[in-house]
Parts: C-alpha cells; sequence; structure tokens
C-alpha cells in the first residue's frame, strides 16, 4: 500500500502520465446474472484471463436483476465497490441517462475483428447505448409443450392467443413489454406500425383488448425460471420465456417441450462500467473487457449457453456444446431458419413509455 | 396508560428521585440542607443522579447509534425523497425563472426557450439533462427521448453566430482572445502560473472580469459556467478550449442589446469588442424556437413545458398526489385517470389481506399454543419444534413448496381427483391468486402467532379454571371468561406482529400472488429497483408507515398497548 503510494507520487512528480496507466488493481468484482450465464461467462472468458494474469482475482456477485437500483445507491453512497456489471440493454440505457456508467469509446477500448474491423463496425446496429458493450443476443420467446397440443403443433405466435386451438393455460411476463406487441402483431398490426399504433391511446386499448381475451388463461411471470418450470409441471400449454432457459428444458433436461421461434423478440445483455471507477480498477477493468469481448471470447461462450455473440465476426466461429457435444448454431435465436420472423425490442421507445405503460398494464392485471 | 403501576412514585424505597424531591422540601423549610462534604444536598444528588443517568445512557449508546444510524436515519432520508425534487431547478435553473412569467398558456415565449438553451447546454456537458428526463418522464410520457436528443442537438444551437464572429475576426475562435476578455487579471495570472507548473492539480476557480457582467450579462453568465464545466469536467482551464456555440449567441445578443458595451474593456479588448458590436446589427438572426422545434417538435407541447412549470419547485407534492392516483398537471391537480389508477386498490387490498392472514392465524394458532401449553413439557418441547422448524428453513424454499403443493397439476389437486372430489377439468385454483398468497403468508407467519400465546398461556394459572368448574361453570363458560380472557394480551402481541410483518411482505405475494394476490410492497419494490422511481417510493412507503401508526393508534384505543404481552 505503502510502495504504491510512494510509486504514485514519483510518478505524478515527473508527471509520467504514461507510467501511472500501467497500474492495474489486482481484484475485479463482476457482477451477473448467476445460473448458467454467469458459468459460461467464467469458463468463456474469466478463467481464461485469470489464466493469462495469475496474479489477479475476480470475485463474481450475483446482482445483475438488481443492479440500477444497487449502483444508484452506490453512487450515492459514494463508494462503488463493483467493477463490471452485465445488465440488459435497456438498463443499461437507464444507467447511461442517470450518469452511472461510463460512455465507452468502443474503437478505442475494444479489440477490433481478426480481419481488422473495428469493433464500432463488428458490433454494428447492436451498439444501442454510449455505455453499453454488448456480449450476447438472446431472445424472448415461447416454448410448448408437445404433449398437450394434439396433432397440430403451433407455428405462429398468434397460438398464444387461439385458446379454441390450443386450450389451456399460457405463461406470459408480467410487464407490458413484448406482450404489448405480440398483441397488435396478433390483432393484425403490421410489424412496421407497432410502435406507431401502440403510441396512441386507442392502440394501446386496442393491445389490452386483445389481452382481455386470454387474461383468465395467463400465468404471470416475473422470475426467468417460472416458464420453464411450469412447462415441465405441465401447468401451462405455452408460455414466454428466454430462448436460453428453453433450450436446457429440452436439451438438458429433456422435456416434451418445443420451440416457437415465431415473433421471438431479439434483446441485448452485455457489459457496463460504473462511472467514477479510481484509475487502477479502471485499467484492470479496461484490460479485462478488451479480452472478453473479443470475436473469439464471445464465440467461446456459446458453448456453454445458447445465446448469440454480438459480434458479426464471431458467428462463423460458434461450435458445439461443451458437455452435450450438440452442433450449438442450430439454437441460436440468430440462426436464420429460427430468425425468419422476428422482432425488433426498440429501445428508445420502451425509455419513453415504460413508466407510463407499466402504470396502466399494473392496473389492467389488477383489475 | 392511566392504569400504570409502575414509575418512580410507586416505589416505596429510597432512590435519587425521591431523595431530591425530598432534599427540596426540605430546603423550602429550613434553609438547604447539607450533605457530608458540605455542599448543598440537592446539588450533591443531582450530581449522583446525572452520573447514573450517563451511565446509563453509556450502556444503552451503541444500540442507541446503531438504531440511529441503520434505522431512524434511513427511514428519515426515504420520508425526505418522498417531497424532494431539486433536480428540475438545479438543472434548468435560467429557463424555470423565464417561466415565472409564463401565463401557461400554450407555448411560453422566446424568453424561455433561450433560457433554455443555456441550460440544456451546460447540462448536457455535465450529462445531466438525462436525469432530468427520466425524472419528468415519471410525469409526461416522451420526455426522456426529448432531452436525450435535444442533449445532442443544442450544440449547434448559436453555431450561425460562432462562424459570424470567426467569419469578423479569426480571433474570435481563440480561447485566449475570450481568457483575456472575460477573466480577472487575478485569474490569468494564477491560470498562468497553474499551466506552467502541471502538476496534476485541479487548475484555479474561475473569476470573471469587473465590470463584464453589467456590460455584457449574458455572455459573462454562460461564459463563467463554461469555464465551471471546464474545469469540472475536463481538469482543464478555459485557456484550452473554444468556447461553446451558445457563448457566441449570448455575445451576439447581449452586443445588439448594449452596443456602447466596449466601454467596460481597456486596450485591445475594447478594439475587439467595438469591432465587434459594429458588425453584430449585420449577423444572421437564429430563430430561436425555430432551432429547438428543429431538434425536437414536442417542444411546441403545452404539457412538456406545463410539466417543466408544475416540477420546477424545490419541494413537490407530486410524489404524494401519484401514490394517492392523483396527478399533478400544469392546470392544478386532478384525479389520475381510471386506467391508471392502482394505489388505493392496492392498499385496500393490502389492508385486507393482512388482515385475513392475520385472522386466519388466529384461528389456527390458537388451538395450538391451547394445546402447547396444555401437555407435558417433554410432548410440548418437541411439538414447539415442529412449530419452530419453519423458521429453519428458506422463505424461498417453503414458498416454492407451496408451488408444488398448490398448482393445478400439484399435489393436492391430484389428491383431490383421485378422490374424486373434483373432476379432472376443473382443478381448482389454489395458486397465483389471492388464496394462494393468504395460504402461504399463513403458513409463514404462524409460528409469530403461536410463539406470544404459548408464552402468555404458559402463565396462565390452571386453577383458575378449575376454581370455575367448582363452582359449577361449564367447559365452554370456563374457557370463554376466564381463560380467554387472560389470553387476550398474547392475541394482542400476535396480531401485532403477524399483521405488521405481512402489510410489508413482498417476495411470497410477488411468487403466489398472480395478479390478485399482490400487496403495495410489490409496487414499492418495483419502483425502487426498477422504474428507479424513488420519489414515488418514498411516497408510497410514507403512506404505509403513517397507516401503520395509525392502526396502532386506534388498537391502543380499543385494546390498550398495555394490555399485550410476550409472556
Amino acid at each position: 500500500m505503502k510502495l504504491k503510494t510512494l510509486m504514485l507520487l514519483t510518478g505524478a512528480a515527473v508527471a509520467a502520465t504514461p507510467a501511472l496507466a500501467q497500474e492495474m488493481a489486482d481484484e475485479m468484482t463482476l457482477v451477473s446474472w448467476g445460473g448458467a450465464y454467469q458459468e459460461s461467462q467464467q469458463k468463456a472468458y474469466v478463467e481464461p484471463y485469470l489464466e493469462m494474469h495469475p496474479g489477479v482475482t475476480a470475485t463474481w456477485d450475483s446482482s445483475s436483476n438488481e443492479a440500477v437500483a444497487k449502483l444508484r445507491a452506490m453512487a450515492e453512497a459514494g463508494n462503488v465497490t463493483w467493477d463490471l456489471v452485465d445488465v440488459v440493454a435497456s438498463d443499461a440505457i437507464r444507467l447511461c441517462d442517470e450518469g452511472l456508467a461510463m460512455e465507452i469509446d468502443f474503437d478505442e477500448m475494444l479489440e477490433p475483428a481478426p480481419d481488422g474491423t473495428t469493433a464500432s463496425e463488428d458490433f454494428g446496429d447492436l451498439i444501442v447505448s454510449d455505455c453499453f458493450i454488448p456480449q450476447i443476443v438472446y431472445s424472448t420467446t415461447f416454448g410448448y409443450r408437445t404433449d398437450m397440443v394434439g396433432d397440430t403443433p403451433p407455428t405462429e405466435v398468434c397460438a398464444v392467443f387461439d385458446t379454441e386451438t390450443y386450450p389451456g393455460k399460457r405463461s406470459l411476463e408480467k410487464r407490458p413489454i413484448n406482450n404489448m406487441e405480440w398483441a397488435l402483431l396478433c390483432d393484425g398490426v403490421a410489424k412496421e406500425d407497432v410502435y406507431d399504433v401502440l403510441e396512441t391511446e386507442e392502440g394501446q386499448d386496442r393491445a389490452f383488448a386483445k389481452l382481455d381475451t386470454i387474461k383468465d388463461d395467463v400465468i404471470w411471470w416475473s422470475a426467468g425460471a417460472d416458464t420453464p418450470q411450469l412447462l415441465a409441471d405441465g401447468e401451462v400449454v405455452m408460455g414466454s420465456t428466454y430462448n436460453g432457459r428453453l433450450f436446457s428444458v429440452i436439451e438438458e433436461q429433456d422435456q416434451p417441450v418445443a420451440m416457437l421461434w415465431d415473433a421471438q423478440v431479439f434483446d441485448l445483455d452485455g457489459w457496463i462500467i460504473p462511472e467514477g471507477l479510481p484509475e487502477d480498477r479502471l485499467n484492470r477493468v479496461l484490460d479485462f473487457v478488451r479480452f472478453a469481448t473479443d470475436t473469439q471470447r464471445l464465440a467461446d461462450q456459446a458453448k456453454y449457453i445458447s445465446y448469440g455473440p454480438a459480434r458479426m465476426s464471431s458467428a462463423p466461429l460458434v461450435s458445439t456444446h461443451a458437455e452435450l457435444g450438440i452442433e450449438m448454431a442450430p439454437h441460436m435465436p440468430t440462426d436464420p431458419a429460427n430468425a425468419t420472423n422476428t422482432f425488433l425490442y426498440n429501445y428508445e421507445w420502451w425509455a419513453d413509455y415504460r413508466d407510463d405503460l407499466d402504470a396502466k398494464f399494473q392496473a389492467w392485471l389488477a383489475q | 396508560m392511566t392504569d400504570s403501576t409502575t414509575g418512580p412514585d410507586q416505589f416505596t424505597g429510597p432512590t435519587p428521585d425521591n431523595a431530591l424531591r425530598d432534599a427540596d422540601g426540605e430546603a423550602r423549610a429550613d434553609g438547604p440542607m447539607l450533605a457530608a462534604d458540605g455542599t448543598p444536598l440537592k446539588r450533591s444528588l443531582n450530581r449522583a443522579l446525572r452520573a447514573q443517568k450517563l451511565r446509563a445512557l453509556g450502556l444503552i449508546a451503541p444500540l442507541l447509534i446503531f438504531i440511529l444510524v441503520t434505522f431512524i436515519a434511513p427511514i428519515a432520508d426515504m420520508l425526505f425523497r418522498s417531497v424532494e425534487n431539486q433536480i428540475v431547478s438545479e438543472t434548468l435553473p435560467r429557463t424555470v425563472a423565464a417561466l415565472d412569467d409564463w401565463d401557461g398558456e400554450g407555448v411560453p415565449g422566446d424568453a424561455a426557450f433561450e433560457a433554455l438553451a443555456y441550460d440544456l447546454t451546460i447540462a448536457a456537458e455535465e450529462k445531466n439533462h438525462t436525469r432530468l428526463g427520466s425524472r419528468l418522464n415519471y410525469e409526461t410520457t416522451g420526455i426522456s427521448s426529448l432531452f436525450r436528443k435535444s442533449g445532442r442537438g443544442v450544440d449547434d444551437i448559436g453555431e450561425v453566430h460562432a462562424d459570424a464572429f470567426a467569419d469578423l475576426d479569426p480571433l474570435w475562435e481563440e480561447a485566449e482572445t475570450w481568457l483575456a476578455l472575460m477573466s480577472s487579471e487575478d485569474y490569468i495570472a494564477d491560470e498562468a502560473v497553474w499551466r506552467a507548473a502541471k502538476d496534476g492539480t485541479l487548475p484555479p476557480a474561475f473569476e470573471l472580469r469587473d465590470g463584464v457582467a453589467t456590460a455584457l450579462p449574458r455572455t459573462a453568465d454562460i461564459f463563467a459556467e463554461f469555464a465551471r464545466v471546464i474545469r469540472i469536467e475536463d481538469e482543464d482551464s478555459p485557456a484550452t478550449e473554444e468556447p461553446w456555440n451558445i457563448v457566441y449567441r449570448a455575445l451576439w445578443s447581449d452586443l445588439r442589446d448594449n452596443p456602447d458595451a466596449a466601454q467596460a474593456f481597456a486596450g485591445g479588448n475594447a478594439d475587439l469588442v467595438a469591432a465587434a458590436a459594429a458588425a453584430v446589427p449585420d449577423f444572421p438572426d437564429e430563430d430561436i424556437r425555430a432551432a429547438f422545434l428543429d431538434i425536437d417538435e414536442d417542444w411546441d407541447d403545452h404539457d412538456v413545458w406545463g410539466t417543466i412549470e408544475a416540477f420546477s419547485s424545490t419541494y413537490t407534492s407530486g410524489y404524494f398526489l401519484a401514490a394517492a392516483d392523483f396527478q399533478l398537471t400544469p392546470d392544478g391537480i386532478e384525479r389520475q385517470p381510471e386506467d391508471q389508477q392502482i394505489y388505493g386498490l392496492l392498499f385496500q387490498r393490502t389492508l385486507f389481506m393482512s388482515l385475513t392472514i392475520m385472522v386466519s392465524c388466529i384461528l389456527l394458532g390458537y388451538p395450538i399454543a391451547f394445546l402447547l401449553s396444555n401437555l407435558p413439557l417433554r410432548t410440548s418441547n418437541v411439538l414447539l419444534i415442529l412449530v419452530l422448524l419453519p423458521f429453519w428453513t428458506s422463505l424461498l424454499v417453503r414458498t416454492s413448496a407451496w408451488k408444488v403443493l398448490l398448482q393445478q397439476q400439484g399435489v393436492i389437486n391430484d389428491t383431490l381427483v383421485w378422490l374424486g372430489l373434483v373432476s379432472d377439468a376443473n382443478r381448482l385454483e389454489l395458486i397465483n391468486n389471492q388464496t394462494g398468497t393468504i395460504i402461504a403468508m399463513t403458513h409463514i407467519l404462524l409460528p409469530f402467532m403461536i410463539l406470544p400465546l404459548y408464552s402468555v398461556m404458559k402463565t396462565i394459572p390452571p386453577y383458575y379454571v378449575r376454581a370455575a368448574k367448582s363452582l359449577g361453570a361449564t367447559d365452554w363458560t370456563a374457557f370463554w371468561r376466564v381463560y380467554f380472557p387472560q389470553s387476550v394480551p398474547g392475541i394482542g402481541a400476535g396480531c401485532i406482529l403477524v399483521f405488521i410483518l405481512s402489510i410489508g411482505y413482498y417476495i411470497t405475494p410477488e411468487l403466489v400472488g398472480g395478479t390478485t394476490g399482490t400487496f403495495i410492497s410489490n409496487r414499492i419494490a418495483y419502483h425502487i429497483s426498477s422504474s428507479l422511481n424513488w420519489g414515488l417510493a418514498a411516497a408510497l412507503g410514507s403512506i404505509l408507515l403513517a397507516v401503520v401508526l395509525l392502526l396502532y393508534w386506534v388498537y391502543d384505543r380499543i385494546v390498550g398497548i398495555d394490555n399485550v404481552s410476550l409472556g
């Protein structure tokens, strides 16, 4: 500690700023979602990184689902203990708006693709916020019980609203996002008009009216593990959840469940760096992030979980599942066969309408 | 509390209090009574008493400090958040001032747009504008992206003026020119020293030149802000960077209003300003309102300006109004539209369900406690472990177990179908609704009812009931007239514990409550962790706290808080 201070002082005295920039902390606190997802990150890039840097330790904190609130509380208390936080894109936008996440210079801070394409081009449209480094593309989509749908398995998302052909309960997430869009799509609104319609009072009423038709048949979930469980128990005939969860129900647990990729909604998950880290910790984190988000590492992550890498250059490198040995490409939400009809989450739109529609949605639920 | 049986006066033995009072009485009778060392007895006693009180305080100090720091302070902070609203007036001070003159009709005049351009430029440089945007988006949908967009576009405002000044004299593009023009001689000297030192410290705080603020008021104001932001954000001095475009706009409008501004300057500065003042009338104008509408046409929306105006005060009732299903609009307080009224319903539901859970805890807990207190000690201890067992199991595990039991394909429904009590097509819905919440929470909170009941019942002497029976009372009369009244303090304690715990529960209702079984605390949790609307969460929490205190008061009036016992 004393030595460090001394070095800092000498460094400052000779104005040797480049030397200072090499100062790196030996500890990192990484925040993620726990479970299989965190495990995939641990294996794909944390373990390799720690092998390359034997003096460094990484600590996990599985608090991503409440990262926004915790980070704000830490920032208010003036003691941010996290170095790198895994959040979904909408949370990253909120954190960026609140000034809690650092702005990222993509080409400066991240590795280019192997063929020399800059990082900002390699990530392309997936850069949805100045503070957010995308890692994976996941999708919220439906799974259904193959033994409960008779001879006509559903092929499109509107089967969710068709209680005649597919009687039984469905599970939907207890929030307006995605449900409102699916309701409008199945009420005959064209994909490109969904948000224009949803912006109007009549459009919102229309979506609620459509949801009303199945309200009594819905079990609303709030944790990602709910739908897989409900499907496995036969409580619901179909339900929405993250595609990686369905992959594990189908391939790892071998349940009679199948994917309904139609109108899957793409969403992103990635890193943010908290604003205001001390220099030595920031340098360590930047060094780690540069490694952890390069082309090969993102492709490696797909060995452990069925989420698509966010870099375009990673897609051809995706190989087989580390334990099951099956090809992972056909299980990626971004695979052409699965992505024939997809829906893009409109972050900007939801940042505006989230508070308002959430109040309406909760009031509608409570009625 | 009138029938209190304890208190200093009831002690018959000597206490410092009594002695003090005695000494007081003596003093009035015949001069001060003296202690052995010659000091007046009263003073000496006082000293002894004070020492004793200090020691007592010292003993409880760790707990007191702990409670103050971890309990009282956060609650006070939360209560404060429910009214605090400095963000608008701090981020947009000039706009708020300009809106004072607005009549609230349509959209305010150019002065407000002008002020907004200054405020927004500063806010965007400090990256505060998006925070304000999300704050105001709670009130009016769309402000979040409006501010985000405007923060990106606002640095173009004033560009025409910056170009015009640069065309007139390239000197205007130099940061050094501005430094010489705007800052005091002291600052120029300090800044030069700082720049030469290059020791990584913060540059000196900016100081305006005397007279600039009167000659060029807007320019002085915005340039001082520019210098402050450069110093804080970039840790640099204004001598290194060309001013923002809006500074040129400020200078343009100042010189238009005050063509003689050059008089306030000397030497080269005076010539420069005089030349600019002469040229300014020919400079192109920029319609400030059009510039904003160009960024986003929502600036033409009355609601946007009305929201800024309505939430411009430092403290707001807006959060409490929202928590009571009202809203603060530019035109006063209005009821929330019907499709957004939710909190009143949730408060009612929370109270109703907490009462139901409390009553079912009494119904289930009383017989168990009665049984436990009347069994031989060895048996009752074993049974007591069964009561305590749930305490040693994780809350989530217990709640998940209820899911497995209660769901439609669950154990209970399967058994009922197997017994033929319900048909396979009409399985009971026992979970993801109010029933589920009540069942799971009654189970979780039952020990809190049984334990106080048990410890009170243990102290009820069995011979009272025997005496009643020997005098001819039936079993029921003996129980109801003799035993039950003595167990009421235990019911009181159990009820308070169960009711207050359940009113703030949120994990269990979230997991098994579905849509009709959720509590107000679920919304509080949502606003804390997801929407980040901490003000509204604080207001909801304050109302909940007030309701609990009110119920406590009512309870005290009806049952009497002395009539509560944990054993």
